[in-house]
Formats: structure tokens, C-alpha cells, sequence
């Protein structure tokens, strides 16, 4: 360590600028950026419940069907084709939201919206197609653990899609001031973590569910 | 963002979901996630033909469609949120070692003292026959 850095040490006892510089705390994006990383990991640890509690019930079909029968793989991987393209077109609206294109930020964001209801058809067509075939919530402990998985990640890409039209609305109505470039951050994240929550729900719940 | 201090090796920090963005133009952006929208297409349509081929050994297929999907997190968290093992992310990286930490624990705990119980204790009608 030089001279310089152990005086500057000194002012910023926390070293929150990585222990260089006098500049006070971390940005305010930095800080928003990172309480709202923290929020995604700790919601992907209540997911790793839902999945262990899926795992552990995956052959409790109490004389019901099980998820060979139940699955249909052509559906799911359009599903995640659409979340997919979501992700991409998202991460565009990002660049486009750097950039401070309006337009595109709106184009961008309004495709990311219209793939993320096609997921959402799909999915509430399968729900309500196994409900209808007498394989609801109720039939078994391996359905029940289904419809809490699956439909809590449902819930959550809802949830993002509100949170989606609220920042078309806000860059529309505020334009690209520093806090909706904070939420756009946020959002961002958010709706990548939940494609990469995706992953492991094709994979673990219907492919893996399928096989067993 | 550049001063004295970064040859030294010390970086601001950036928030998750940033880019470093020096030196990066819009077209190197934008092929970032080209790059990982293709990655993630491959390793998905890998994991869908893997899960209903007969090409390959059977019980080999739960495993490689797990290390698929690992793999295709991994793509993720590079190409779409831009995690890396840049002094500037060792923040977030942290953070996500952490999380991945108790996932994995809650995950895998869970499973294992499961499988014992099965394993170890009656099934529910013999001990109900044992209660009569």
C-alpha cells in the first residue's frame, strides 16, 4: 500500500470505494443496484424451497398421474423460447435506456411485454388444461408442489409485466432521469433473474418431471 | 472513472446488471447479448433433445441436463446481467456466492434427509398395522 492510499484510507473507514478514493459512499445506482441484488438472491432462495419441496415430492401422485403423463414439452419449449427473446429484447431496452433513445426504450420494452404474455397465456392455458382434466392443485402432493413452483414463478413474471408498464409510463412521463434509471436498473435484473429461475424450472420440473 | 489508483489495482465498484462500458461501443453491446441469446438458444434446444433422445446412455441424461442448465445460468449471469470476475463485481460475485451457498444447502439438504427418511423409516400402512 502507498502513502496516498493510507491516508485516503482514513476518510472512508468503510472503504466503500474499494479504499482509493475521497469520494464519500458509493454511488446512489451502486447502492439502489445492490440492496435490489440482494432482494433477487434471497427470493432465489425461497425458489430453492419451492424446488426442494418439488423434488422430494415428485413421486408422491397419490395414485394420480405423474408428470410424464401430464407434460406436454412441445408447450414448454415454446414457453421458454418466448421467455427467452424477453431476456434479449430486455437487456436491448437497457442499451436503449443508456443511450437515452426513447423510442427504442419504448419499442424494446413493449416487445419484452408482449412475450412475456405470450409465456403467461401458455402457462395459464396448461393450468387451466390439467385443472379441467381433474389434475388440479388437490389431486396429489405432486401437484400441489407443481402448481405452488410453477405458478409462483407465474406470479412473479406478472408481477414484473406491472412493473414493465410502469416504467414505459414513467420514462414517458419523466423521462430518463437519474431514479427511473435506477428502476430501469432494477427492473432489468428482475426480469432476468426470473429467466434464469426459468432455467432450472424447465429443467428440473418438466424435463427431469417427465423422465421420472 | 479512470485515476492513479486503478493501476494499482484498485476499481469503483459497479452495480449489478452494469456494464464496464469502457472502451465498449453500442454494436459491442449489442452483441453481448447476441452472443448470449445464441448461447442460451444452444444449450436450450441441447437440453430438450437430450431429455427425450435414445442416443444416449439413459441414466447419464439427469445429470447432463443438470450441468446443461448450470451451464446456461452460467451464460446468463455473464451475457444478460454482466457478472464477472472483475475487481469492479467482486461485490456482487460475493453476494452471489453467498446465495448460490444456501441454495445449495437448503437443495441439497433437504433431498438428502429425505432420501434417509424413506430409506430408514416404515411406510405408513405398516405402521399403522403395528399401531392396531
Amino acid at each position: 500500500m502507498t502513502d496516498a492510499t493510507m491516508v485516503s484510507a482514513h476518510g472512508d473507514p468503510h472503504h466503500l470505494r474499494g479504499g482509493g478514493v475521497h469520494e464519500g459512499p458509493a454511488s446512489k445506482r451502486i447502492v439502489t443496484g445492490y440492496g435490489f441484488w440482494i432482494f433477487i438472491l434471497s427470493d432465489m432462495v425461497m425458489f430453492s424451497a419451492f424446488f426442494a419441496t418439488y423434488a422430494v415430492l415428485l413421486g408422491q401422485t397419490a395414485g394420480g398421474p405423474g408428470g410424464r403423463e401430464l407434460f406436454d414439452l412441445r408447450n414448454v419449449a415454446i414457453e421458454t423460447g418466448f421467455l427467452l427473446a424477453s431476456s434479449f429484447t430486455c437487456g436491448l431496452a437497457t442499451i436503449a435506456a443508456d443511450m437515452r433513445q426513447k423510442l427504442w426504450f419504448q419499442i424494446a420494452m413493449a416487445v419484452t411485454c408482449v412475450l412475456g404474455l405470450a409465456f403467461l397465456t401458455i402457462e395459464a392455458r396448461e393450468f387451466a388444461n390439467l385443472v379441467a382434466r381433474g389434475a388440479g392443485p388437490t389431486r396429489s402432493a405432486f401437484l400441489s408442489a407443481f402448481f405452488t413452483l410453477v405458478g409462483c414463478h407465474g406470479l412473479h413474471v406478472s408481477a414484473g409485466e406491472l412493473w414493465l408498464l410502469t416504467m414505459m409510463a414513467q420514462v414517458f412521463a419523466k423521462g430518463f432521469r437519474a431514479d427511473i434509471q435506477r428502476r430501469i436498473l432494477c427492473f432489468a435484473l428482475f426480469w432476468h433473474a426470473l429467466d434464469i429461475i426459468w432455467i432450472a424450472v424447465f429443467t428440473v420440473v418438466y424435463l427431469l418431471g417427465s423422465a421420472a | 472513472m479512470s485515476n492513479e489508483y486503478r493501476d494499482a489495482g484498485q476499481t469503483i465498484d459497479i452495480a449489478p446488471g452494469d456494464e464496464n462500458l469502457e472502451g465498449e461501443s453500442f454494436g459491442q453491446r449489442v452483441l453481448g447479448y447476441v452472443v448470449g441469446l445464441g448461447l442460451a438458444i444452444f444449450l436450450t434446444a441441447t437440453s430438450f433433445f437430450i431429455a427425450g433422445t435414445d442416443l444416449v446412455w439413459q441414466p447419464s441424461i439427469p445429470i447432463a441436463l443438470v450441468v446443461l442448465a448450470i451451464a446456461q445460468m452460467g451464460v446468463h449471469l455473464v451475457f444478460f446481467l454482466h457478472i464477472t470476475t472483475g475487481d469492479d463485481n467482486t461485490n456482487n460475485v460475493l453476494a452471489l456466492a453467498f446465495g448460490v451457498l444456501i441454495v445449495v444447502l437448503v437443495i441439497g439438504g433437504s433431498l438428502w434427509i429425505m432420501a434417509n427418511l424413506n430409506h430408514n423409516m416404515l411406510q405408513m400402512d405398516q405402521l399403522m398395522q403395528m399401531q392396531r
